[in-house]
C-alpha cells in the first residue's frame, strides 16, 4: 500500500494533481447545490406575501 | 422515436428533464471514474521512461479535451442565442462557462504536475501552454461580462458575441503541437493511427474522458437549474417549481 502512495518516486507530482481534480470536483458539487438552494430561497421569500406594516424592518419582497 | 423537442425549448418544462439528467450522468460519472481509477492507477503498467509520473495522463488528457470542447459547445449555444434569442440557449452557455474554466485550469495545473518530471519545468511559453492559458482568460471574460452587465438579456448578447470570437483559440490550441515546433509533444491518440501506448493506457484514459463528459454533463445541467429559478423568478410558472425542490434543500 505504501509503495502505491509512493508512485513510484513521483508521489508529490501525481498526488497535486489528483487531489487538486477531487477538489475542484467537491467544490463545484456543493456550490452548485448551495446556488440552486439560494435560488430557491429567493424565489420563496418573492412569493410570500408582503408583511404587514407593523414590522417596519421586514426584509421586503423584490 | 418521437420525441417533442419543443419541450426542451422552454426553461419551465426543461427543468425537471434537467434534474433527472443530472442525476443519472452524475451517477454514471462516478461509476466511469471509480473504474477509470482503478485502470489508471492499478492496473495499467508503470511507463519505461517517465516511471509512474505519466499516470497524470489520465486525468491531464480529459481536462484538456473538455476544456476546449465546452468552450466549442458554449458558443454554439451562444449562437443559438444570438440567431434565435432563446432565453433557455443563453442559459446553457451561461451555465457551461464556470465549469470550462475550472477544465482549463485543470489542464494548466496537472499538466505543470506533469512537466515538472518529465520535462524539468513546471510552466514554458510553450505554444499549446500558452493558448491554452488564454481559453482559461476567455472563460474567465465570459463570466467578468456576465456579472458586469446588469440585465440579463444584454448580457446573453454581450457574452454570445465574446464567446463566438474567443472561439478562433480552440483551433489554435488543437493545432499548436502540429503548427509550433516547441515544448509539448505531439497527440498520442489519433483516429487514423494506431496508438501509440499500451491498451490498458489507452483503455484508462477513454473511461476518464468518459467520465470527465458525464461530469460535465450532470453539473452544468444541474447549474442551469438554478440558472433557470434565478432568472425566471417573476414568471408566474415558477410557483409550481417549489414543488420540484430537490428533498433535503429545505
Amino acid at each position: 500500500m505504501a509503495e502505491f502512495f509512493a508512485m513510484g518516486g513521483y508521489a508529490w507530482y501525481v498526488w497535486m494533481a489528483y487531489g487538486a481534480v477531487a477538489l475542484v470536483i467537491a467544490v463545484e458539487s456543493v456550490t452548485v447545490r448551495a446556488r440552486r438552494k439560494r435560488a430557491f430561497d429567493e424565489l420563496r421569500m418573492s412569493l410570500e406575501p408582503p408583511r404587514p406594516p407593523s414590522m417596519p424592518h421586514a426584509r421586503s419582497a423584490q | 422515436m418521437l420525441i417533442n423537442w419543443f419541450r426542451f425549448a422552454s426553461p419551465v418544462s426543461f427543468y425537471p428533464i434537467a434534474g433527472r439528467w443530472s442525476f443519472a450522468f452524475g451517477a454514471l460519472a462516478a461509476l466511469l471514474a471509480g473504474a477509470g481509477l482503478v485502470v489508471g492507477l492499478w492496473i495499467a503498467p508503470t511507463d519505461a521512461t517517465q516511471g509512474d509520473a505519466y499516470r497524470i495522463i489520465f486525468i491531464h488528457v480529459p481536462a484538456a479535451w473538455m476544456a476546449m470542447f465546452i468552450y466549442l459547445v458554449m458558443a454554439a449555444w451562444s449562437a443559438l442565442a444570438l440567431g434565435f434569442n432563446t432565453r433557455l440557449s443563453a442559459m446553457m452557455a451561461q451555465a457551461l462557462a464556470p465549469t470550462g474554466a475550472l477544465m482549463a485550469a485543470l489542464a494548466l495545473w496537472t499538466g505543470a504536475f506533469w512537466g515538472r518530471p518529465t520535462w524539468g519545468t513546471y510552466w514554458a511559453w510553450d505554444a499549446r501552454m500558452t493558448s491554452t492559458l488564454i481559453l482559461l482568460f476567455l472563460y474567465l471574460g465570459v463570466i467578468a461580462l456576465r456579472s458586469a452587465i446588469e440585465e440579463p438579456r444584454r448580457a446573453d448578447r454581450a457574452c454570445a458575441v465574446l464567446a463566438l470570437v474567443g472561439a478562433v483559440n480552440v483551433p489554435i490550441i488543437y493545432f499548436s503541437v502540429q503548427w509550433w515546433n516547441t515544448l509539448h509533444q505531439g497527440s498520442s491518440i489519433s483516429l487514423t493511427a494506431a496508438p501509440k501506448m499500451a491498451m490498458t493506457m489507452l483503455a484508462g484514459i477513454l473511461i476518464m474522458t468518459a467520465a470527465a463528459w458525464c461530469y460535465t454533463i450532470a453539473i452544468v445541467l444541474s447549474r442551469v437549474q438554478a440558472i433557470i429559478v434565478e432568472r425566471e423568478r417573476g414568471a408566474g410558472w415558477l410557483e409550481s417549481l417549489i414543488e420540484l425542490r430537490p428533498r433535503g434543500e429545505r
